[in-house]
């Protein structure tokens, strides 16, 4: 194991396809046109010395280092600034060069201070390796003049530090913050000898409207900006290539590690994912994987009001074991199942519905991504014939008209919003519909052309009169239609959308967006070029979730945006590996590769491979498992990293299906929300302790690589195995590696997929199998997966959750950038300094009606309970319209949301609840009992040390 | 005499509002800003970004990389003195010594009854009669002795 040390070119790779031919020192070299010449230099392995190039951003030219001499051309130009040309013969070492060059180093380091061998960056700072590049042995000019020695440090963001004494003024930060991250939080205060790097109007990073993703510490060639981590560790010492374990870009990371301990992660160049970027998250959210809450050995206790007792692996999984087969044997087979978690690896959920279905014996499986991006899955399997997005994310590189519905890209998939901001301030247009004026609706650099703020639970109401513009203005892509579509359910449905009552004019009376600005927004999309639609949760957590993304696939057919490149639908999963947990068989009616398990074919192939008899019946949804344990049918669940007491709706009726449990086995990192219902713990590993893969938002596999052993002893696969086995039924695999080959062997969409090929490749978007040995970035060129595009009848059904004078807001909920889902995580880490606690948005009239003060605690009724929470008073709400994260436990926002949910998937409501809003004094009462049973249910029995004997 | 008006963000807000809809229209609107309250007040930035869809950060970039933008309020009357070569190889510096001595500050100071701020300025383009100087925005050339006293005199003027 060695650290991988990534080439820095200097420049940006050109991707123009004519060759230039040059000569560099003497050297034949072809590039491609628009190269620079430190690039082609560079590239031909003779490197240029250089400070402010680097080739995350673009040429600058402003430190001098890099000079040339270039034959027929006066002076000595900048490489970096200065592009390839046909026949150029150019010098990169003489007499002449060596002195400039000299002479620049010596006035850096004239003004900088000499402690290289106490400094955070020895040993990786790229001044010191040019001041032995270039030779420098002597400061002429003293170090006594005027100078930034005594510079103030900045170190107030959690996670690094600013220390200007350190700065060349290269602005390499301020460049990576605005042309990588797109925030534009940096920039260069004063001018001459007083110019410095500041953060916003020099406030300091953290106060400042950096949003920390690191870009800016990654690009500075010294000490300025340094990792924490580095300055208290000290420099890795070698690095493993992996996935993070976050949302749905699916990132990938340089692990720089130092043994056994994580100096730093950072974002690869090569990952096809993020291109070298990263969030907040990924690169500094991982103390959580050693916070002082970890519960690292199994537990149980036999009543919920126990204590949870330590106890070794054998007694625990034997428990485990012995408490499902008794249940089984009490009440049935069918009355015990599990849940498979979408942040864990493909091959632990794969063996968790593969044991549920071959030894539990029945098909109680089911996954979280239940409550998120199931009406994805059905809604473009009945339109295309695939449950997964159309694109790769490089896509959006020639994408001309961007929709984002329901989804908040700056805050849950913050690198890829990078991507979208950079292509939109290349002149992309945008148009947003979201009932909260999200960050990309306006922010520096970035707008929307049109923002259509629809009241929440009207996106069927919303795309269909979209839908109507584009038939009755005859812009759809008739061609595209004939050759691609089944043409009858076409005319169906331009019929049933150019009905009167899916007119922008009634849709307006809907959705509180004027008629105008729907079809202006129409015609953009279905005439501005290449269009592609980007959704969230905000379509999916809906009464009609499906019937919307079924509307959004209708859409996209009728304008041919459809199988290239720049076009598509395309979901931005919340979850790392949600696509792969579905992917992976996790639904209750669905066998890897979205086979139905009555579908003969497939489940004999399984029966055959597994040894087993495999029940034909679906089995039970997650909140179906939770009916019948209030019901007293189903009385033992195993829970692998999934915590659905938080997560999931309606708060008060999961724990009263957890409590009516006799046995729930919760196997995770903490003492989850669940856990308090759990009578058996198996503590779990993190992604930085096991191998396996992640299957991200544009369906590409990354691997997933071990840096340290497991914390706990086993990886989550392992356990997995362990409680087959004590159940009586043994599955052999040495290494993750082999579960991947029995699903390539077993799923006609991974048939090519192996360790290996994803060695060699990186990375490989599925399907990957014979027809695309090479993965398939883009789907349905050509042809749809289902053969012919379906369009299906999306008739606007308004929710039963309405508003009235009892509850006259609609409560809407989101997540935030800096944590991550119910915060297990992200809260166990310094990301709380940006959102310690969730707070409600509600719009200035509404709280003024209310007499509510910014600040002030308010208490959130719905008909299915209350909770308490500040308030933030908000323009970013429409009228009407109250908004609230779900990171914190504290305020169980899901003791307010319904169990209205998705008609097809049965996919939770969680977007729309009717509510009211009154000023309070703190807590309700319900918060402050869940607390403290909270508080009882965590207590870990403390064993007294026997005495030796004497 | 100029006088400035006192900060008033909705005044700074249709300041911003005649200027936004210019093409480049980040320095206009800091000179109008700096016309009004004699100063590009700290709390104007934000809203200018805010107008222009830039960040915070730009703005002060912008703002800070012109030294005519002041941070602060200025006296009653505004001296310059260019300091740039042509008008010190005519003298300049001796004409420096005297308006400093005179109104007992230095450069960017206000004097204490706040009737006279002395700011350097480089170059006023005004190289073929150096020196040169500007009060409250009028420029003065083939300055002496004599001709910057009655200048200072004008600019101790209440």
């Amino acid at each position: 194991m060695s650290l991988i040390e990534e080439t820095d070119y200097g420049t940006r790779r050109s991707t123009s396809d004519k060759t230039v031919s040059l000569t560099i020192d003497g050297f034949e070299i072809a590039v491609p046109e628009g190269t620079s010449v430190m690039r082609a230099a560079m590239e031909a392995g003779i490197k240029v010395p250089k400070l402010c190039a680097t080739d995350m951003v673009d040429a600058f030219g402003s430190c001098r280092l890099c000079l040339v001499e270039i034959q027929g051309r006066a002076g000595t130009p900048a490489s970096c600034t200065t592009p390839v040309a046909e026949g150029m013969v150019v010098t990169t070492q003489n007499e002449r060069l060596k002195k400039l060059r000299r002479n620049v180093m010596e006035l850096y380091i004239s003004d900088h201070p000499l402690d290289c061998l106490t400094c955070a960056a020895n040993g990786d700072c790229e001044l010191q390796d040019m001041a032995g590049a270039v030779g420098l042995r002597e400061v002429r000019y003293g170090y006594a003049g005027e100078n930034h020695l005594g510079a103030a440090k900045d170190t107030s963001n959690p996670y690094f530090t600013f220390d200007a004494s350190k700065c060349i003024v290269c602005s390499r930060c301020v460049r990576a913050c605005e042309e990588v991250q797109g925030t534009f939080a940096l920039t260069i205060d004063g001018r001459g000898f007083a110019s410095h790097v500041a953060a916003g109007m020099d406030e300091g990073f953290l106060g400042s409207e950096c949003v920390s993703c690191g870009a800016c510490v990654q690009a500075c060639p010294t000490a300025t900006l340094m990792e924490k981590s580095v300055i208290e560790i000290g420099q890795p010492e070698h690095s493993v290539v992996t996935t993070c374990a976050y949302c749905g870009v699916g990132c990938s990371f340089k692990a720089e590690m130092r043994g056994n301990e994580v100096v730093r992660m950072v974002p690869w160049k090569d990952g096809k994912a993020n291109h070298g970027h990263s969030c907040v998250k990924g690169r500094f959210a991982w103390g959580y994987t050693n916070h002082r809450d970890r519960i690292l050995k199994p537990m149980i206790r036999a009543r919920i009001t126990d204590p949870w007792r330590e106890v070794s692996w054998d007694e625990a999984i034997g428990h485990a074991a012995s408490e499902l087969r008794r249940i089984q044997g009490q009440y049935g087979r069918n009355s015990i199942g599990g849940i498979t978690s979408s942040r864990c690896t493909n091959e632990e959920t794969y063996l968790v519905q593969k044991m549920i279905r071959a030894v539990f014996g029945n098909n109680n499986t089911d996954t979280c991504a239940r409550v998120c991006h199931s009406p994805t899955g059905y809604g473009l399997s009945k339109t295309f014939g695939t449950s997964a997005g159309t694109q790769d994310f490089d896509s959006v590189e020639e994408t001309d008209v961007i929709i984002v519905i329901g989804a908040n890209p700056t805050d849950a998939h913050p690198v890829f919003a990078s991507r979208m901001k950079k292509r939109l301030r290349e002149g992309a247009r945008l148009i947003v519909v979201d009932p909260r004026r999200i960050d990309l609706v306006r922010s520096a650099h970035v707008e929307a052309d049109y923002h259509l703020p629809l009241r929440p639970g009207t996106n069927v109401a919303m795309l269909n009169a979209l839908a109507h513009v584009v038939v009755t203005e005859s812009l759809f892509d008739q061609d595209f239609v004939r050759e691609r579509c089944e043409i009858d359910a076409f005319a169906d449905w331009a019929e049933f959308v150019s009905r009167p009552e899916n007119s922008p004019e009634t849709a307006a009376h809907f959705t509180g967006v004027p008629a105008e600005t729907i079809r202006a927004a129409a015609r953009l999309y279905a005439t501005g070029g290449n269009a592609a639609i980007y959704y969230g949760l905000g379509v999916t957590e809906h009464s009609q979730g499906s019937t919307t993304v079924m509307a959004m696939a209708n859409l996209a057919m009728a304008t041919g945006n459809i199988g290239r490149r720049g076009v598509g639908v395309n979901p931005l999963r919340g979850q790392n590996n949600v696509q792969g947990a579905c992917d992976m068989g996790s639904f209750p009616h669905e066998l890897p590769g979205y086979r139905h398990i009555s579908d003969d074919t497939t489940r004999h192939l399984f029966e055959q491979a597994w040894g087993v008899t495999l029940d034909a019946e679906p089995g039970l949804r997650i909140p179906n498992m939770l009916d019948a344990a209030v019901d007293g049918t189903f009385k033992g669940l195993y829970v692998q990293g999934e915590d659905i007491a938080q997560s999931d709706p309606d708060a008060k009726h999961v724990i009263a299906g957890l409590s009516a449990m006799e046995c729930v086995i919760v196997q995770d990192l903490f003492l989850n929300e669940t856990a308090n219902y759990a009578h058996v713990f198996l503590p779990g590993s993190t992604f930085l302790e096991k191998d396996g893969t992640f299957t991200n938002a544009e369906r590409r596999i990354g691997r997933v690589r071990k840096v340290m052993p497991p914390r706990a002893g086993m990886a989550d696969w392992e356990i997995t195995l362990a409680l087959a086995k004590a159940m009586g039924v043994e599955m052999n695999y040495a290494h993750p590696s082999e579960i991947m080959d029995e699903i390539a062997r077993l799923t006609p969409t991974f048939t090519g997929v192996s360790y290996a090929k994803l060695e060699e490749m990186g990375s490989v978007q599925w399907p990957c199998n014979e027809k695309s040995p090479e993965g398939t970035p883009i789907m349905h060129i050509g042809g749809f997966v289902r053969g012919k595009g379906n369009f299906l009848i999306t008739e606007y059904v308004p929710t039963d959750e309405k508003v009235g004078p009892r509850f006259p807001l609609l409560l809407t909920t989101g997540r935030i950038l800096s944590q991550y889902n119910v915060g297990a995580q992200t809260r166990r880490t310094e990301n709380v300094v940006w959102h310690e606690e969730d707070m409600l948005e509600i719009h200035p009239h509404d709280a003024e009606e209310r007499g509510v003060r910014d600040g002030d605690w308010v208490r959130l009724n719905s008909r299915a309970g209350a909770t308490s929470l500040r308030a933030r008073i908000t323009d970013r709400v429409a009228p009407g319209v109250v908004y609230t994260t779900f990171h914190h436990p504290t305020t169980q926002a899901n003791v307010v949301t319904t169990d209205y949910s998705d008609w097809a998937t049965n996919c939770p409501e969680y977007k729309v609840t009717a509510v009211q809003v009154a000023p309070s004094n703190g807590p309700t009462e319900w918060q402050t009992e869940y607390r403290e049973h909270s508080d009882q249910s965590r207590r870990i029995a403390q064993v007294v040390p026997v005495p030796a004997a004497e | 005499m100029p006088s400035f008006e006192d900060w008033s963000a909705p005044r700074a807000a249709d300041i911003i509002a005649a200027h936004t809809h210019r093409q480049g229209a980040a320095l206009p609107i800091l000179h109008a800003l700096q016309e009004a309250f004699g100063h590009v007040p700290h709390d104007a930035v934000p809203m200018v970004a805010l107008a222009l869809n830039l960040s915070r950060a730009e703005m002060h970039g912008i703002v800070t990389f012109y030294h005519d933008f002041r941070d602060t309020k200025p006296g009653s009357h505004v001296l310059k003195l260019c300091r740039a070569e042509a008008c010190q190889s005519m003298g300049a510096d001796t004409l420096a010594a005297q308006a400093r001595q005179h109104l007992q500050i230095d450069w960017h100071e206000t004097t204490g009854d706040g009737r006279t701020t002395l700011e350097p300025v480089f170059c006023l383009g005004l190289c073929a009669c150096a020196p040169a100087a500007m009060l409250d925005g009028k420029v003065h050339g083939g300055l002496d002795e004599k001709r910057l006293a009655a200048l200072l005199a004008q600019a101790r003027q209440p």
